[in-house]
């Protein structure tokens, strides 16, 4: 498309990240125009109830909520900032648009709705701070109603006031755990017990290297103490070494086998405990959301991550990245990383206390990654009729025998014809897990196309009615 | 029991007391408060699923609660695959559970095509 509306400094997504890059590209004098596809700001971290139904201490649901309150009201507030709600970038092509190069396509409206207001946006400069969602590894069982990742039970818990169960447990891999099972003991659930994949021996060790370069992230002390005396309070067990390997029941989830785990998660035979719950959420970990950077042409690293240099630029001159999707790093580090990249953005040498900040909290992504990252023994609690592709409802077994009988060793013709990925989430859920599993059953141990599940060139699914009406000249309705 | 909101005189957080809307659901009432998604008044209401899928038909509901996954689609005020969790509700909002049946294989034509079409677009 041509003919969009020219931009200063475009921040796509208003979490952490992008709410600290649109204030430091605002200090340094930028117009900036921030863009979510939410109805509101905060992102994930800080999901709040709406408008209608504001909490008078909401804060206490959160951390450093008058953090992200003085931040909103900075960004905001301020005349040379538009702010774009309910708006979701569907695409991003390289044009003959001034600045950056790139027009960035925009639909605005109701979620999901017909009829959606269509925009084309030119922006000088890019700041990528799309972040993450979960990554919940598959089970037998993990489609029941009743499963839920741990970020829909804290989107529930805080932007809802719904608590997802009364008996509930919480499981999975890394620090997100502890917040998880805050939220959900808050909301008067019973958390009967918090599962922790990793043995303490390794979170210890993945944690403890160079300690001295923690110490000026000593504030994060002082949050882990929260949650230990939430968890004492609640008298919430949090074990570690051990998983839900299993879901049970009919119609929605009425029980999990919680196994013990080796140091490679592989369950040891004979340890399984059958606990009866009407709630269990689990997360492993964290996918970030690329489609953007990967549309842009931005080089990821081989970690899958956004490549940035010193001032958060991306391989792609004009087009920055923060938060997430450079590393899972936690708040801390993506808010470092937006003030840096806003004030780059903005054409200015970022702030010093910006930049040490980011080195305060760089190497959290490593520690967590070291300290609690996926472990291969898993793929040992999957059965033959295990779901691994909710959307298409693709088996285990399937799987594995789809790729075995054709003999594919790409990853685009495995897709076609296990048929993995291929539904209404676009793999989203499932992708890096089909990815490993596919590997895991073929000969080599990659694949020889260069595909990857990551990849949506349409970033956010649109009606082809409104589609269509962009070739029908005037954009308004 | 299962899913619930927390009722307001219980909640330590205090909302903002806001008007209380109805929904339906294949013609089923319930009861929510403005500013919620439509799939907080229905957990809220102690209703975990509602869409059933293609090839096995078993239920599903909120699985990652933020817009990714898709598991939460219904059909509202006629149309089809809305995220409920990301939808606001209205008072008044028809909703529909969906099915969408998967195609049937026209003869004559190879199979492998006959199945890969349809579902998932």
């Amino acid at each position: 498309m041509t003919g969009g509306t020219p931009v200063g400094v475009l921040v796509i997504g208003a979490g952490p990240a992008g709410l600290a890059a649109a204030e430091a590209a605002l200090d340094a004098g930028a117009r900036v125009t921030l863009l979510d596809a939410s109805d509101a700001t905060g992102g994930q971290y800080w999901r709040h109830l709406p408008e209608e139904r504001a909490g008078e201490h909401e804060a206490r649901l959160h951390h450093g909520f008058a953090r992200y309150e003085r931040l909103r009201d900075r960004v905001v507030g301020d005349a040379a900032c538009t702010v774009l709600l309910g708006s979701a970038v569907w695409s991003v092509e390289r044009s003959a648009a001034a600045g950056s190069g790139f027009t960035v396509n925009v639909a605005t409206g109701r979620v999901d709705a017909a009829r959606a207001a269509m925009s084309a946006l030119e922006p000088e400069a890019i700041v990528l701070a799309t972040g993450a969602h979960d990554r919940t590894l598959p089970f037998p069982g993990w489609e029941l109603p009743g499963v839920f990742t741990g970020g829909a039970a804290q989107a529930l818990a805080k932007g809802e006031r719904v608590r997802v169960g009364e008996r509930v447990v919480v499981a999975g891999a890394g620090p997100f755990l502890l917040p998880v099972a805050e939220s959900v003991a808050e909301s008067g659930a019973r958390v009967i017990e918090v599962v922790e994949a990793n043995r303490l021996g390794r979170i210890v060790r993945g944690w403890a290297p160079k300690p001295w370069r923690l110490l000026g992230a000593r504030a994060k002390v002082g949050e882990l103490v929260g949650y230990v005396s939430g968890f004492l309070r609640h008298r919430i067990p949090y074990r570690m070494g051990a998983a839900v390997v299993a879901a049970h029941g009919t119609d929605r989830v009425e029980a999990v086998t919680i196994a013990r785990l080796d140091t490679d998660w592989r369950p040891i035979p004979g340890t399984e405990r059958r606990v009866a719950v009407d709630a269990v959420c689990v997360s492993h970990d964290f996918t970030p959301r690329l489609e953007l950077a990967i549309a842009a042409g931005c080089a990821l690293d081989e970690r899958r991550f956004v490549v940035v240099d010193d001032s958060q630029e991306t391989t792609v001159p004009h087009v920055f990245a923060a938060g997430e999707i450079t590393g899972i790093g936690g708040v801390d580090l993506a808010m470092a990383e937006g003030a840096v990249a806003g004030a780059a953005a903005a054409g200015r040498t970022p702030s010093r206390n910006a930049v040490r900040r980011r080195r305060v909290f760089s190497d959290f992504a490593g520690r967590i990654s070291a300290a609690h990252g996926i472990r291969s023994g898993w793929h040992h609690w999957l059965h033959d009729d295990t779901i691994v592709c909710r959307c298409e409802e693709v088996g285990y077994g399937r799987l594995c025998s789809t790729a075995a009988s054709t003999d594919a060793e790409g990853l685009r013709s495995l897709k076609l014809s296990t048929r993995a990925g291929l539904g209404i989430c676009q793999g989203r859920i499932c992708g890096r897990t089909v990815e490993e599993l596919l590997v895991a059953a073929s000969p080599g141990d990659r694949f020889l196309d260069s595909v990857s599940t990551d990849r949506r060139p349409i970033v956010a699914p649109q009606r082809l009615g409104d589609l269509a009406s962009l070739g029908d000249g005037p954009e308004s309705p | 029991m299962s899913a619930r909101r927390i009722p307001a005189s219980q909640d330590p957080v205090r909302p903002r007391p806001s008007a209380e809307i109805t929904v339906t659901l294949d013609g089923e009432r319930y009861g929510g408060l403005e500013g919620q998604t439509l799939a907080g008044v229905l957990l809220g209401s102690g209703r975990l699923s509602w869409r059933t899928t293609s090839v096995a038909g078993s239920p599903r509901g909120v699985f990652c609660g933020i817009g990714v996954c898709f598991d939460c689609i219904a059909e509202v005020n006629g149309e089809r695959d809305v995220r409920l969790c990301q939808r606001r509700a209205a008072d008044g909002d028809e909703l529909r559970t969906q099915h969408d049946a998967l195609p049937v294989p026209v003869e004559d034509e190879d199979p492998p095509t006959a199945t890969s079409d349809g579902a998932g677009s």
